[in-house]
Protein backbone atom coordinates (compact mmCIF):
# COMPACT_ATOMS: atom_id res chain seq x y z
CA UNK A 1 0.00 0.00 0.00
CA UNK A 2 1.75 3.14 -1.17
CA UNK A 3 0.65 6.73 -1.50
CA UNK A 4 -0.27 6.09 -5.13
CA UNK A 5 -2.67 3.30 -4.19
CA UNK A 6 -4.41 5.72 -1.86
CA UNK A 7 -5.06 7.97 -4.83
CA UNK A 8 -8.01 5.73 -5.57
CA UNK A 9 -10.78 7.22 -3.42
CA UNK A 10 -12.58 3.88 -3.06
CA UNK A 11 -9.47 2.23 -1.65
CA UNK A 12 -8.97 5.21 0.64
CA UNK A 13 -12.56 4.95 1.88
CA UNK A 14 -12.20 1.22 2.51
CA UNK A 15 -8.93 1.63 4.38
CA UNK A 16 -10.11 4.52 6.54
CA UNK A 17 -13.33 2.68 7.37
CA UNK A 18 -11.16 -0.02 8.97
CA UNK A 19 -8.69 2.36 10.63
CA UNK A 20 -11.05 5.02 11.99
CA UNK A 21 -12.66 3.04 14.89
CA UNK A 22 -9.22 2.09 16.20
CA UNK A 23 -7.99 5.66 15.92
CA UNK A 24 -11.08 7.00 17.66
CA UNK A 25 -10.68 4.44 20.45
CA UNK A 26 -7.00 5.25 20.93
CA UNK A 27 -7.84 8.97 20.99
CA UNK A 28 -10.50 8.48 23.68
CA UNK A 29 -8.19 6.36 25.85
CA UNK A 30 -5.23 8.72 25.55
CA UNK A 31 -7.32 11.82 26.22
CA UNK A 32 -8.92 10.16 29.27
CA UNK A 33 -5.53 9.06 30.63
CA UNK A 34 -4.08 12.49 29.90
CA UNK A 35 -6.96 14.32 31.57
CA UNK A 36 -6.71 12.06 34.63
CA UNK A 37 -2.96 12.61 34.87
CA UNK A 38 -3.44 16.34 34.35
CA UNK A 39 -6.02 16.44 37.14
CA UNK A 40 -3.67 14.51 39.44
CA UNK A 41 -0.64 16.65 38.59
CA UNK A 42 0.59 18.80 41.48
CA UNK A 43 -0.20 22.50 41.60
CA UNK A 44 2.56 24.83 40.50
CA UNK A 45 4.34 26.66 43.33
CA UNK A 46 3.68 29.98 41.64
CA UNK A 47 0.64 29.54 39.43
CA UNK A 48 -1.40 27.24 41.66
CA UNK A 49 -4.15 25.25 39.95
CA UNK A 50 -4.25 27.47 36.86
CA UNK A 51 -1.18 25.69 35.54
CA UNK A 52 -3.55 22.91 34.48
CA UNK A 53 -4.83 25.08 31.63
CA UNK A 54 -1.45 24.28 30.09
CA UNK A 55 -2.47 20.67 29.42
CA UNK A 56 -5.20 21.91 27.06
CA UNK A 57 -3.57 25.09 25.82
CA UNK A 58 -0.18 23.76 24.73
CA UNK A 59 -1.43 20.76 22.66
CA UNK A 60 -3.95 23.02 20.92
CA UNK A 61 -1.25 25.56 20.15
CA UNK A 62 1.08 22.88 18.80
CA UNK A 63 -1.67 21.44 16.65
CA UNK A 64 -2.68 24.83 15.29
CA UNK A 65 0.77 24.99 13.68
CA UNK A 66 0.98 21.27 12.90
CA UNK A 67 -2.28 21.38 10.93
CA UNK A 68 -0.97 24.22 8.76
CA UNK A 69 2.13 22.09 8.21
CA UNK A 70 -0.06 19.19 7.10
CA UNK A 71 -1.94 21.52 4.77
CA UNK A 72 1.33 22.80 3.33
CA UNK A 73 2.42 19.24 2.51
CA UNK A 74 -1.00 18.64 0.97
CA UNK A 75 -0.60 21.88 -0.99
CA UNK A 76 2.69 20.57 -2.41
CA UNK A 77 0.83 17.37 -3.26
CA UNK A 78 -1.76 19.40 -5.14
CA UNK A 79 0.64 21.64 -7.05
CA UNK A 80 3.55 19.27 -7.69
CA UNK A 81 2.16 15.76 -7.90
CA UNK A 82 -1.50 16.54 -8.62
CA UNK A 83 -2.38 13.86 -6.08
CA UNK A 84 -6.18 13.55 -6.20
CA UNK A 85 -6.56 13.26 -2.44
CA UNK A 86 -4.20 16.10 -1.60
CA UNK A 87 -6.78 18.81 -2.11
CA UNK A 88 -9.35 16.78 -0.19
CA UNK A 89 -6.86 16.57 2.69
CA UNK A 90 -6.12 20.30 2.51
CA UNK A 91 -9.77 21.27 2.43
CA UNK A 92 -10.75 18.96 5.28
CA UNK A 93 -7.90 20.17 7.51
CA UNK A 94 -8.65 23.91 7.36
CA UNK A 95 -11.71 24.09 9.67
CA UNK A 96 -10.12 21.67 12.13
CA UNK A 97 -6.95 23.76 12.24
CA UNK A 98 -9.01 26.91 12.71
CA UNK A 99 -10.80 25.25 15.64
CA UNK A 100 -7.50 24.26 17.29
CA UNK A 101 -6.15 27.77 16.81
CA UNK A 102 -9.31 29.27 18.26
CA UNK A 103 -9.09 26.98 21.30
CA UNK A 104 -5.42 27.85 21.76
CA UNK A 105 -6.31 31.56 21.73
CA UNK A 106 -9.28 31.14 24.10
CA UNK A 107 -7.47 28.93 26.62
CA UNK A 108 -4.43 31.18 26.45
CA UNK A 109 -6.65 34.17 27.10
CA UNK A 110 -8.32 32.46 30.08
CA UNK A 111 -4.88 31.52 31.40
CA UNK A 112 -3.54 35.01 30.82
CA UNK A 113 -6.25 36.68 32.92
CA UNK A 114 -5.14 35.24 36.32
CA UNK A 115 -1.43 35.06 35.45
CA UNK A 116 -0.69 38.22 33.46
CA UNK A 117 -3.70 40.18 34.66
CA UNK A 118 -5.05 40.62 31.13
CA UNK A 119 -7.06 38.60 28.64
CA UNK A 120 -5.13 39.93 25.71
CA UNK A 121 -1.77 41.52 25.14
CA UNK A 122 -0.35 42.54 21.76
CA UNK A 123 2.70 40.40 22.28
CA UNK A 124 4.59 38.80 19.41
CA UNK A 125 3.42 35.22 20.04
CA UNK A 126 -0.22 36.15 20.57
CA UNK A 127 -0.27 38.42 17.55
CA UNK A 128 1.33 35.87 15.24
CA UNK A 129 -1.12 33.17 16.37
CA UNK A 130 -3.99 35.59 15.79
CA UNK A 131 -2.67 36.16 12.26
CA UNK A 132 -2.59 32.38 11.83
CA UNK A 133 -6.24 32.24 12.88
CA UNK A 134 -7.17 35.00 10.41
CA UNK A 135 -5.32 33.13 7.67
CA UNK A 136 -7.23 29.94 8.46
CA UNK A 137 -10.45 31.93 8.11
CA UNK A 138 -9.38 33.54 4.83
CA UNK A 139 -8.36 30.13 3.50
CA UNK A 140 -11.81 28.79 4.38
CA UNK A 141 -13.36 31.82 2.68
CA UNK A 142 -11.32 31.02 -0.42
CA UNK A 143 -12.54 27.42 -0.40
CA UNK A 144 -16.11 28.60 -0.12
CA UNK A 145 -15.80 31.29 -2.80
CA UNK A 146 -15.32 28.92 -5.73
CA UNK A 147 -17.63 26.20 -6.90
CA UNK A 148 -15.21 24.04 -8.85
CA UNK A 149 -13.20 22.12 -6.21
CA UNK A 150 -10.04 21.53 -8.28
CA UNK A 151 -9.80 25.20 -9.22
CA UNK A 152 -10.26 26.24 -5.59
CA UNK A 153 -7.69 23.62 -4.57
CA UNK A 154 -4.89 25.14 -6.64
CA UNK A 155 -5.61 28.66 -5.44
CA UNK A 156 -5.82 27.49 -1.83
CA UNK A 157 -2.55 25.58 -2.25
CA UNK A 158 -0.69 28.74 -3.24
CA UNK A 159 -2.15 30.67 -0.31
CA UNK A 160 -1.32 27.82 2.08
CA UNK A 161 2.33 27.77 1.01
CA UNK A 162 2.59 31.54 1.35
CA UNK A 163 1.00 31.35 4.80
CA UNK A 164 3.51 28.69 5.87
CA UNK A 165 6.03 31.54 6.24
CA UNK A 166 4.14 32.43 9.41
CA UNK A 167 4.96 29.08 11.10
CA UNK A 168 8.65 29.71 11.90
CA UNK A 169 7.71 33.26 12.94
CA UNK A 170 5.24 31.86 15.49
CA UNK A 171 7.72 29.26 16.74
CA UNK A 172 10.61 31.67 17.21
CA UNK A 173 8.61 34.81 18.07
CA UNK A 174 9.24 34.20 21.78
CA UNK A 175 13.00 34.05 21.17
CA UNK A 176 13.26 36.94 18.70
CA UNK A 177 11.13 39.38 20.66
CA UNK A 178 11.46 39.45 24.40
CA UNK A 179 7.80 39.74 25.31
CA UNK A 180 5.17 38.57 27.76
CA UNK A 181 4.63 35.03 26.48
CA UNK A 182 7.12 32.65 28.06
CA UNK A 183 9.85 31.12 25.86
CA UNK A 184 9.76 27.50 24.70
CA UNK A 185 10.12 25.04 27.55
CA UNK A 186 9.58 21.65 25.88
CA UNK A 187 10.90 21.70 22.33
CA UNK A 188 14.16 23.54 22.83
CA UNK A 189 17.92 23.03 22.68
CA UNK A 190 19.21 21.18 25.73
CA UNK A 191 16.01 19.27 26.46
CA UNK A 192 12.78 20.26 28.18
CA UNK A 193 12.97 22.55 31.19
CA UNK A 194 9.63 21.30 32.47
CA UNK A 195 9.41 19.03 35.53
CA UNK A 196 8.50 15.39 34.85
CA UNK A 197 5.28 15.68 36.86
CA UNK A 198 4.05 18.18 34.25
CA UNK A 199 5.92 16.93 31.21
CA UNK A 200 4.46 13.41 31.08
CA UNK A 201 0.76 14.39 31.22
CA UNK A 202 1.49 17.16 28.71
CA UNK A 203 3.05 14.73 26.25
CA UNK A 204 0.17 12.26 26.72
CA UNK A 205 -2.29 15.05 26.03
CA UNK A 206 -0.27 16.17 23.01
CA UNK A 207 -0.31 12.68 21.52
CA UNK A 208 -4.02 12.39 22.38
CA UNK A 209 -4.84 15.65 20.62
CA UNK A 210 -2.72 14.65 17.62
CA UNK A 211 -4.70 11.42 17.35
CA UNK A 212 -7.88 13.45 17.73
CA UNK A 213 -6.78 15.55 14.77
CA UNK A 214 -6.00 12.43 12.70
CA UNK A 215 -9.40 10.95 13.54
CA UNK A 216 -11.30 14.15 12.72
CA UNK A 217 -9.22 14.75 9.63
CA UNK A 218 -9.75 11.26 8.17
CA UNK A 219 -13.48 11.47 8.95
CA UNK A 220 -13.69 14.91 7.33
CA UNK A 221 -11.80 13.62 4.28
CA UNK A 222 -14.27 10.75 3.96
CA UNK A 223 -17.14 13.22 4.16
CA UNK A 224 -15.54 15.44 1.54
CA UNK A 225 -15.02 12.52 -0.86
CA UNK A 226 -18.63 11.42 -0.41
CA UNK A 227 -19.82 15.03 -0.84
CA UNK A 228 -17.93 15.26 -4.13
CA UNK A 229 -19.45 11.99 -5.29
CA UNK A 230 -22.91 13.27 -4.50
CA UNK A 231 -22.09 16.46 -6.38
CA UNK A 232 -20.88 14.67 -9.50
CA UNK A 233 -23.88 12.32 -9.40
CA UNK A 234 -26.19 15.31 -9.22
CA UNK A 235 -24.37 16.94 -12.13
CA UNK A 236 -24.69 13.73 -14.16
CA UNK A 237 -28.37 13.51 -13.36
CA UNK A 238 -28.92 17.13 -14.29
CA UNK A 239 -27.12 16.72 -17.61
CA UNK A 240 -29.11 13.55 -18.39
CA UNK A 241 -32.36 15.33 -17.68
CA UNK A 242 -31.29 18.19 -19.90
CA UNK A 243 -30.37 15.81 -22.75
CA UNK B 1 13.22 47.75 -25.76
CA UNK B 2 13.13 44.49 -23.86
CA UNK B 3 9.74 42.84 -23.28
CA UNK B 4 9.89 43.60 -19.56
CA UNK B 5 10.58 47.29 -20.05
CA UNK B 6 7.78 47.42 -22.61
CA UNK B 7 5.44 45.74 -20.12
CA UNK B 8 6.34 48.21 -17.39
CA UNK B 9 5.88 51.18 -19.75
CA UNK B 10 2.54 49.88 -20.97
CA UNK B 11 1.21 49.22 -17.46
CA UNK B 12 2.21 52.64 -16.19
CA UNK B 13 0.63 54.31 -19.23
CA UNK B 14 -2.63 52.41 -18.78
CA UNK B 15 -2.70 53.15 -15.06
CA UNK B 16 -2.19 56.89 -15.52
CA UNK B 17 -4.56 57.41 -18.44
CA UNK B 18 -8.30 57.86 -18.33
CA UNK B 19 -9.89 54.72 -16.93
CA UNK B 20 -6.78 53.72 -15.05
CA UNK B 21 -7.13 53.57 -11.31
CA UNK B 22 -3.77 54.79 -10.06
CA UNK B 23 -4.82 58.26 -8.98
CA UNK B 24 -8.05 57.01 -7.43
CA UNK B 25 -5.78 55.46 -4.79
CA UNK B 26 -4.35 58.86 -3.84
CA UNK B 27 -7.81 60.36 -3.69
CA UNK B 28 -8.92 57.53 -1.42
CA UNK B 29 -5.82 58.02 0.76
CA UNK B 30 -6.67 61.70 1.09
CA UNK B 31 -10.31 60.96 1.95
CA UNK B 32 -9.48 58.33 4.58
CA UNK B 33 -6.99 60.67 6.23
CA UNK B 34 -9.46 63.53 6.24
CA UNK B 35 -12.13 61.27 7.76
CA UNK B 36 -9.95 60.44 10.76
CA UNK B 37 -10.10 63.87 12.46
CA UNK B 38 -13.90 63.75 12.13
CA UNK B 39 -13.96 60.41 13.95
CA UNK B 40 -11.29 61.19 16.55
CA UNK B 41 -11.97 64.88 17.00
CA UNK B 42 -9.73 67.78 15.94
CA UNK B 43 -7.41 67.36 18.92
CA UNK B 44 -4.04 68.33 17.44
CA UNK B 45 -1.68 66.67 19.97
CA UNK B 46 -3.69 63.43 19.74
CA UNK B 47 -3.65 63.59 15.92
CA UNK B 48 0.11 64.12 15.99
CA UNK B 49 0.48 61.03 18.17
CA UNK B 50 -1.79 58.90 15.97
CA UNK B 51 -0.56 60.45 12.71
CA UNK B 52 1.89 57.77 11.58
CA UNK B 53 -0.66 55.02 12.28
CA UNK B 54 -3.38 56.90 10.38
CA UNK B 55 -1.10 57.50 7.39
CA UNK B 56 0.01 53.88 7.33
CA UNK B 57 -3.55 52.58 7.56
CA UNK B 58 -4.65 54.94 4.82
CA UNK B 59 -1.80 53.87 2.55
CA UNK B 60 -2.55 50.20 3.26
CA UNK B 61 -6.23 50.58 2.39
CA UNK B 62 -5.47 52.72 -0.66
CA UNK B 63 -3.01 50.17 -2.03
CA UNK B 64 -5.57 47.43 -1.35
CA UNK B 65 -8.17 49.38 -3.32
CA UNK B 66 -6.04 49.58 -6.45
CA UNK B 67 -4.69 46.01 -6.28
CA UNK B 68 -7.82 44.71 -7.95
CA UNK B 69 -6.70 46.35 -11.19
CA UNK B 70 -3.35 44.59 -11.29
CA UNK B 71 -4.62 41.60 -13.26
CA UNK B 72 -8.38 41.97 -13.88
CA UNK B 73 -8.21 44.42 -16.78
CA UNK B 74 -5.56 42.31 -18.50
CA UNK B 75 -7.63 39.21 -17.87
CA UNK B 76 -10.75 40.80 -19.32
CA UNK B 77 -9.13 41.87 -22.59
CA UNK B 78 -7.08 38.69 -22.97
CA UNK B 79 -3.62 40.19 -22.68
CA UNK B 80 -3.01 38.23 -19.47
CA UNK B 81 -3.22 35.01 -21.50
CA UNK B 82 -0.57 36.38 -23.87
CA UNK B 83 1.68 37.26 -20.94
CA UNK B 84 1.23 33.76 -19.47
CA UNK B 85 2.00 32.11 -22.81
CA UNK B 86 4.81 34.50 -23.73
CA UNK B 87 8.49 33.65 -23.82
CA UNK B 88 9.35 35.92 -20.88
CA UNK B 89 9.30 33.92 -17.63
CA UNK B 90 5.97 34.52 -15.94
CA UNK B 91 7.69 35.24 -12.61
CA UNK B 92 9.62 38.12 -14.17
CA UNK B 93 6.52 39.37 -15.94
CA UNK B 94 4.62 39.36 -12.64
CA UNK B 95 7.48 41.22 -10.95
CA UNK B 96 7.47 43.78 -13.76
CA UNK B 97 3.71 44.28 -13.47
CA UNK B 98 4.00 44.72 -9.70
CA UNK B 99 6.84 47.20 -10.15
CA UNK B 100 4.79 49.19 -12.66
CA UNK B 101 1.80 49.10 -10.32
CA UNK B 102 3.93 50.35 -7.46
CA UNK B 103 5.38 53.16 -9.59
CA UNK B 104 1.94 54.24 -10.75
CA UNK B 105 -0.10 53.69 -7.57
CA UNK B 106 2.40 53.46 -4.70
CA UNK B 107 4.75 56.36 -5.38
CA UNK B 108 1.90 58.94 -5.56
CA UNK B 109 0.85 57.82 -2.07
CA UNK B 110 4.33 58.58 -0.77
CA UNK B 111 4.35 61.90 -2.60
CA UNK B 112 1.04 62.80 -0.94
CA UNK B 113 2.31 61.98 2.55
CA UNK B 114 3.86 65.43 3.34
CA UNK B 115 0.59 67.20 2.58
CA UNK B 116 -1.43 64.77 4.65
CA UNK B 117 1.14 64.96 7.44
CA UNK B 118 0.44 68.69 7.57
CA UNK B 119 -3.27 68.01 8.08
CA UNK B 120 -2.43 65.63 10.95
CA UNK B 121 -0.14 68.11 12.71
CA UNK B 122 3.02 66.09 12.10
CA UNK B 123 6.28 68.04 12.13
CA UNK B 124 8.86 67.78 9.35
CA UNK B 125 10.90 65.06 11.04
CA UNK B 126 7.84 62.90 11.68
CA UNK B 127 6.52 63.37 8.15
CA UNK B 128 9.83 62.44 6.60
CA UNK B 129 10.05 59.36 8.87
CA UNK B 130 6.59 58.23 7.74
CA UNK B 131 7.42 58.95 4.09
CA UNK B 132 10.67 57.00 4.38
CA UNK B 133 8.97 53.98 5.98
CA UNK B 134 6.22 54.13 3.35
CA UNK B 135 8.85 54.26 0.62
CA UNK B 136 10.42 51.08 1.97
CA UNK B 137 7.20 49.38 3.04
CA UNK B 138 4.71 49.95 0.21
CA UNK B 139 6.62 47.70 -2.24
CA UNK B 140 6.02 44.87 0.24
CA UNK B 141 2.30 45.70 0.25
CA UNK B 142 2.21 45.63 -3.55
CA UNK B 143 4.23 42.45 -3.93
CA UNK B 144 2.34 40.46 -1.28
CA UNK B 145 -0.93 41.95 -2.50
CA UNK B 146 -0.09 40.68 -5.96
CA UNK B 147 -0.49 37.12 -4.64
CA UNK B 148 -4.04 37.90 -3.59
CA UNK B 149 -4.74 39.69 -6.87
CA UNK B 150 -3.51 36.68 -8.85
CA UNK B 151 -5.63 34.29 -6.77
CA UNK B 152 -8.70 36.49 -7.11
CA UNK B 153 -8.36 36.84 -10.88
CA UNK B 154 -8.05 33.09 -11.42
CA UNK B 155 -11.18 32.58 -9.34
CA UNK B 156 -13.14 35.40 -11.04
CA UNK B 157 -13.80 36.85 -7.62
CA UNK B 158 -12.33 40.26 -6.96
CA UNK B 159 -13.21 42.77 -4.31
CA UNK B 160 -14.20 41.24 -1.04
CA UNK B 161 -12.21 38.02 -1.33
CA UNK B 162 -9.09 39.97 -2.31
CA UNK B 163 -9.29 42.09 0.84
CA UNK B 164 -9.77 39.05 3.07
CA UNK B 165 -6.81 37.26 1.46
CA UNK B 166 -4.39 40.18 1.43
CA UNK B 167 -4.98 41.90 4.75
CA UNK B 168 -3.64 39.10 7.01
CA UNK B 169 -0.49 38.94 4.86
CA UNK B 170 0.07 42.68 5.23
CA UNK B 171 -0.16 42.80 9.04
CA UNK B 172 3.64 42.38 9.58
CA UNK B 173 4.38 45.26 7.20
CA UNK B 174 1.92 47.47 9.05
CA UNK B 175 3.37 46.51 12.45
CA UNK B 176 6.97 47.29 11.54
CA UNK B 177 6.13 50.30 9.39
CA UNK B 178 4.29 52.02 12.23
CA UNK B 179 6.86 50.83 14.79
CA UNK B 180 9.71 52.36 12.76
CA UNK B 181 7.90 55.68 12.29
CA UNK B 182 6.98 55.88 15.98
CA UNK B 183 10.56 55.02 16.94
CA UNK B 184 11.85 57.85 14.76
CA UNK B 185 9.41 60.35 16.26
CA UNK B 186 9.18 59.56 19.94
CA UNK B 187 11.85 56.95 20.65
CA UNK B 188 12.88 55.38 23.03
CA UNK B 189 13.48 52.31 20.87
CA UNK B 190 15.99 52.58 18.07
CA UNK B 191 14.78 53.34 14.56
CA UNK B 192 17.21 50.87 12.99
CA UNK B 193 15.71 47.59 14.20
CA UNK B 194 12.11 47.90 12.96
CA UNK B 195 13.33 49.70 9.84
CA UNK B 196 15.70 46.87 8.92
CA UNK B 197 12.92 44.34 9.50
CA UNK B 198 10.68 46.42 7.23
CA UNK B 199 13.41 46.36 4.53
CA UNK B 200 13.72 42.60 5.03
CA UNK B 201 9.96 42.15 4.63
CA UNK B 202 10.09 44.05 1.34
CA UNK B 203 13.02 41.97 0.09
CA UNK B 204 11.27 38.72 1.06
CA UNK B 205 8.12 39.84 -0.73
CA UNK B 206 10.16 40.53 -3.90
CA UNK B 207 11.14 36.87 -3.86
CA UNK B 208 7.93 35.23 -2.69
CA UNK B 209 5.36 37.46 -4.40
CA UNK B 210 6.25 36.92 -8.08
CA UNK B 211 6.70 33.17 -7.64
CA UNK B 212 3.42 32.69 -5.77
CA UNK B 213 1.51 34.93 -8.16
CA UNK B 214 3.00 33.19 -11.20
CA UNK B 215 2.20 29.79 -9.71
CA UNK B 216 -1.40 30.71 -9.11
CA UNK B 217 -1.78 32.24 -12.59
CA UNK B 218 -0.21 29.21 -14.24
CA UNK B 219 -2.31 26.71 -12.32
CA UNK B 220 -5.47 28.74 -12.19
CA UNK B 221 -6.06 30.16 -15.66
CA UNK B 222 -7.68 27.91 -18.18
Amino acid sequence: MTLIDLANPSKFLALTARVLPWLAGATAILLLVGLYQAAMAPDDYQQGATVKIMFIHVPNAWLSMFVWGVMSIAALGTLVWRHPLADVAAKAAAPIGAAFTFLALVTGSLWGRPMWGTYWEWDARLTSVLILFLMYLSLMALWRAVEDPSRAARAAAVLTLVGAINLPIIKFSVDWWNTLHQPASVMRMGGPSLDKAFLIPLLVMAVGFSLLFMTLHLAAMRNEILRRRVRSLQMMQASQQAA
Amino acid sequence: MTPLAALIRRDIKIALRVGGGALIGVLFFLTVTVLMPFAIGPDLPLLARLGPAILWLGALLASLLTLDRLFTADHDDGSLDLIVMGRTPLELACAAKALAHWLAAGVPLIAATPVLGLLLNLDAAATSAVALTLLVGTPALTFTGMIGAALAVTLHRGGLLLAVLVLPLSIPVLIFGVAASQAAITGPLSFGTPFSILCALSLVSFVVGPFAAAASLRHGLD
